[in-house]
């Protein structure tokens, strides 16, 4: 089986699981701190598969959270991008750093996907924020290592299987 | 933003990743927003894509709702009977008080009929469940389990047990969006219970305090004050609890008082909900003068009117 197909398979799975994730009922006290789901899989994809993994489906990406969210459509399609342009400039450095250099990378990027939005949701005009507002970047990249260790191992094993 | 960076990095990376596809998408984006959010041009997708949703909702809704059904099946039995006694109870005790208050509105209409007053709309409710999935925790919404295939429309007015809640915002076939008091572009008209006083509720974005803003000091609000909607605009109807005034303080320029209210419906912790089915033809503030529970200052002492919402 080729690389793509199974690069194909693994970002499915990776984006039912984000999706899920995302709108899984967590307790009032915690709703804050879940991470943005999504934008580890788009840096996960943008890491690793960068062949097959743009600009374009970030954007689609994030209009199917969008739809799922029911947030206005392109609102995470614009974060989305964001993100993926950043790394995809970035991503011969990153690629290459330690990992506690990639979790501050990913910080960084979750800190100003927060910016972003608040940005884009002040154009909308639906927004109120307090200092909690700030706390799901910390659990993004404190689950990045963890997440790309996981999903790392998982897609050699498929692809070693496969060969 | 996406800082430009030296050419080094272009070299190799070297992916499509050029500004123009970036600046492309973005634009995209901006006007899919735009068309969205401002003139409504992606209902119909939105309406399309609930179907598809509705499956991702309740998988994702799954394991909870399994953990709560081991949990319930796992509670001893002994617990189970002590809470059975208890809802005994309770259910005699709302039976009393119902029946009192049955013949208080027998008496009601009979004194309204004397009066020759308007009858009083009769709400009709219709209960709805939370859709348990967390949307965004910064935006005051919530997504509920029955849409126009029920009757529900947009604007209808939301409510649980204790008071008023929010109002419908967008009705899909099977499912349908409420917008709380609390989100920050909405706003209730209330009238304060003790005073009479009419004035606006505006949600301020925290589950918790709703805002009254430029009301005069003379008009005496304290804390402890019961909120009611007024019924003016025609959204939502008279006399539903809405809020008690928590804080007054005067604002910067001291001439006016600022009022925090918390809301009186445990919108963080309920299950169901009644959704008002009756559309309300809008109520004038004449009839709202002219009812005979209307306590305010007399007309010639009356504040300007305030705008509608």
């Amino acid at each position: 089986m080729s690389k793509t197909r199974v690069s194909g398979w693994s970002l499915i799975l990776l984006v039912t699981a984000a999706v899920l994730l995302n709108l899984a009922p967590v307790p009032e006290s915690l709703r804050a701190l879940r991470p943005f789901w999504m934008a580890l899989v788009v840096i996960y994809a943008c890491l690793e598969w960068p062949d097959e993994f743009g600009l374009g489906s970030a954007f689609l990406l994030g209009l199917i959270s969008d739809l799922v969210a029911g947030a206005v459509f392109g609102e995470h399609a614009f974060r989305l991008v964001v993100v993926a342009f950043i790394i995809l400039r970035f991503r011969s450095r990153i690629r290459f750093f330690p990992m506690w250099q990639q979790t501050a990378a990913v910080f960084a990027l979750l800190l100003n996907d927060r910016i972003v939005t608040w940005m884009l949701r002040t154009f909308t005009g639906e927004f109120a924020i307090d200092w909690r507002y700030w706390l799901a970047p910390i659990t993004g990249a404190l689950l990045w290592p963890w997440f790309f260790l996981l999903v790392s191992d998982l897609t050699q094993r498929r692809r070693s299987k496969d060969s | 933003m996406p800082v430009q960076t030296a050419d080094q990095t272009q070299l190799f990376s070297g992916h499509g990743t050029g500004t123009l596809r970036l600046v492309v998408f973005l634009a995209i984006a901006a006007a899919l927003m735009a068309s969205d959010a401002r003139f409504g041009l992606l209902d119909s997708a939105r309406r399309h894509g609930a179907e598809l949703t509705r499956p991702v909702y309740w998988l994702a809704g799954a394991p909870k709702r399994l953990g709560q059904w081991l949990f319930a099946y796992a509670e001893d039995r002994s617990h189970l009977l002590a809470e059975q006694r208890a809802l005994r109870e309770q259910i005699l005790l709302s039976e009393a008080k119902l029946a009192r208050f049955d013949t208080l509105v027998a008496e009601n209409e009979s004194l309204r009929t004397l009066l020759d007053a308007r009858q009083r709309v009769r709400l009709k409710a219709q209960l709805v469940e939370i859709i348990d999935i967390d949307l965004d925790p910064f935006r005051q919404r919530l997504l509920v389990n029955r849409g126009t295939s029920s009757g529900i429309a947009a604007g209808q007015a939301v409510l649980d047990g204790r008071g008023l809640i929010g109002q419908i915002i967008e009705a899909n076939e099977r499912s349908a969006m409420v917008i709380l008091l609390t989100d920050p572009g909405h706003a209730v008209p209330v009238r304060v219970e003790r005073t009479g006083l009419r004035s606006i509720a505006y949600g301020t974005g925290a589950a918790d305090r709703l805002l009254l803003s430029h009301v005069p000091f003379s008009a005496n609000l304290q804390p402890g004050d019961r909120l009611l909607s007024s019924g003016l605009g025609g959204r939502f109807p008279a006399g539903l609890p809405v809020a008690v005034i928590t804080e007054v303080k005067g604002d910067r320029s001291a001439t006016f008082a600022v009022a925090d209210a918390k809301p009186v419906a445990a919108i963080e912790q309920v299950q169901q909900l009644l959704v008002l089915e009756e559309e309300l033809s809008a109520i004038s503030a004449d009839s709202v003068e002219s009812d005979p529970d209307f306590v305010g200052p007399p007309q010639g002492l009356a504040f300007p009117p305030e705008p509608i919402q």
